[in-house]
């Protein structure tokens, strides 16, 4: 027999898994009907998520982390089996800074950095929400790039960062596909980063659950997390993501044109209006390099910027965030579906120079190039 | 003396904002400040220092809020979603009215529970006017793909308006589908084959 399942999502580009398993037959193969309801923004997909209005949803991976932290607002405490998405974000600032700004090649995250603190001044930067990938890449790329450099940032809804760019109650932002592109056509902004050049495997979206349903509900959690791994698997190969991009761009999801979809799944961007494209490595992970997996490193790295940021103790801290992502439950599930399972359960982040094989349960498993532009790395153990 | 609550009505829509204005009018005496530009919409809030906000559920500017919500915010008394976590009836009556409320952390849950009644209320009404027109507007839409369908059976088969719509409702019933489906496709054929 079917089941419905209620799942929530916003229209940006890694949505692309949940709206995959939906319309290409994913979820049928596991006898699942997923209703999808898009969300305007992510408080509201968290209310939802609160009053059991969706069972799981596209979330930002930083949410969870934060919310165990007792960061920020909403009841329930949210956990994840799946990372939905590495990377994808963009990283630009408004033309008038980028016209004082002068040459600067793009995606060298130092040079830009010794650029921005060179402007002088403050900085007004949006982001979508105040726990998101997008700002701790941001204050950690500030932080080590430019330190010293004042810095306000501000929640702006990614549909409105061209507007705010050109109203002036902005100077920069980082924000998730289509909607960088979005400001370099709408704003004339221009984009220095991708968020993989400050981290080339930061944790973007995760598929978040209220925390205790996947075990109250393990066969339908099981099956959604199946449909949903084995469609970002099919999202990944490029010989989809035609296919993928005309789906995506339909006008009851993202409702933008394909073109602009099409160059986000490839790493193809128009970094300013005149062009020209320029392709950008690791831009978008939706499965290669173990990409699904989720870390309890991944959680404790957020954790512990989050930690020093709000003045948290950080031992404790790292525990309660690396909690959140359910590694133990993406082997029970997906194991048995194929999915490559790594024998440690946390990584050192930041620590591989080039794609390389780790020790898996059955075979080696291939984890992608982990850098942060500065070098330096996270290792989970230091901590506890 | 308990000071006057001060509200602030996150509203675009003018005659929106109006609607809910009176009937928080109409439930106490408020301070009530209406903000319908989401230019600057953190700093605009600060500035009020309001005991309350109220936003559309679905409003794309409710990311901007949770900022506040942030003891390190622009807004120096921390502010909580909803009322009081404890209260999850009147935040569940809230969620289904589409209705989200910031509150000033501290308020005393008698002072809010008029205030978020009344915009309940009122929210309500206007989800039911949404789906109403949207109803609306699907049955019209419906309307006209049928009679393009019976139109086209018409000419091709060179019979009267009944007739035809004789045989789009036989061919529903035939094949379990609903009458729209069969018009729509008749409608999708007709345009790949012309």
């Amino acid at each position: 027999m079917t089941v419905t399942l209620p799942l929530g999502y916003i229209p940006l580009v890694d949505a692309a898994p949940l709206i995959a398993a939906a319309e290409f037959g994913f979820a049928e193969e596991e006898g699942l009907h997923l209703d999808l309801h898009p969300a305007a923004s992510w408080s509201m997909l968290r209310d939802m998520l609160d009053f059991g209005q969706v069972v799981a949803a596209q979330m930002l991976s930083v949410v969870p982390v934060a919310r165990a932290l007792g960061l920020g607002g909403g009841a329930q405490p949210l956990e994840t089996a799946l990372v939905l998405s590495l990377n994808g974000q963009v990283l630009g600032v408004s033309a008038p800074v980028a016209a004082r700004l002068g040459a600067v090649g793009f995606g060298d995250a130092a040079a830009a950095g010794r650029a921005v603190a060179g402007l002088g001044g403050s900085l007004r930067i949006g982001v979508p929400f105040p726990f998101s990938m997008q700002a701790e890449l941001l204050h950690y790329w500030l932080d080590h790039a430019a330190p010293g450099v004042a810095v306000e940032i501000r929640t702006v809804p990614p549909p409105r960062m061209a507007e705010a760019l050109r109203a002036d109650e902005i100077d920069g932002f980082c924000v998730g596909e289509p909607w960088g592109s979005h400001a370099v056509e709408m704003a004339g902004a221009r984009l220095l980063l991708p968020g993989a050049a400050i981290w080339s495997q930061a944790p973007e979206k995760v598929l978040a659950c209220r925390s205790g349903w996947m075990e109250e509900r393990p066969e339908t959690a099981g099956r959604l997390l199946r449909a949903i791994w084995r469609a970002a698997r099919w999202a990944a190969d490029e010989a989809n993501l035609t296919t993928l991009a005309e789906v995506l761009a339909q006008p009851r999801y993202l409702d933008v044109p394909p073109e602009l979809i099409d160059r986000a799944l490839r790493g193809r961007l128009l970094v300013s209006a005149q062009g020209p494209e320029v392709p950008v490595a690791q831009f978008l992970s939706l499965h290669e390099g173990a990409a699904n997996f989720p870390w309890r490193s991944q959680a404790g790295w957020i954790g512990a910027r989050l930690a020093a940021r709000f003045g948290i103790a950080p031992g404790g801290a790292a525990e309660v965030a690396r909690a959140t992502f359910r590694s133990d439950l993406f082997r029970q599930h997906l194991g048995p579906a194929g999915a490559a399972l790594p024998r440690a359960s946390e990584k050192i982040e930041g620590g591989l120079e080039r794609a390389s094989e780790v020790p898996g349960m059955k075979h080696p498993v291939i984890l992608a190039r982990n850098r942060f532009f500065d070098g330096q790395v996270f290792d989970p153990a230091l901590l506890v | 003396m308990i000071e006057t609550l001060s509200i602030i009505v996150v509203e675009k829509d003018r005659d929106r904002a109006l609607l809910i204005v009176d009937a928080l009018r109409e439930a106490g005496d408020y301070k009530i400040t209406v903000i319908g530009e989401e230019t600057g919409l953190a700093r605009r809030i600060a500035e009020n220092r309001p005991d309350l906000v109220l936003i559309d559920l679905r409003s794309p500017s409710r990311d901007v809020l949770e900022e506040l919500a942030l003891a390190s915010g622009p807004m120096d008394r921390p502010v909580a979603m909803f009322v009081d976590r404890s209260d999850t009836g009147l935040t569940r009556a809230a969620i289904e009215a589409g209705v989200s409320a910031y509150v000033v952390d501290g308020l005393r849950p008698d002072r809010i529970r008029p205030v978020l009644d009344a915009a309940i209320a009122r929210f309500h009404m206007f989800s039911r006017m949404r789906s109403e027109l949207a109803a609306t507007k699907a049955a019209l839409e419906e309307r006209k793909v049928i009679d393009r369908a019976k139109g086209l059976i018409m000419r091709a088969k060179g019979i009267g308006e009944e007739e035809a719509y004789g045989l789009l409702r036989k061919a529903a019933m035939d094949q379990g589908k609903r009458l729209i489906e069969v018009a729509q496709a008749i409608v999708t054929a007709a345009e790949l084959l012309r």
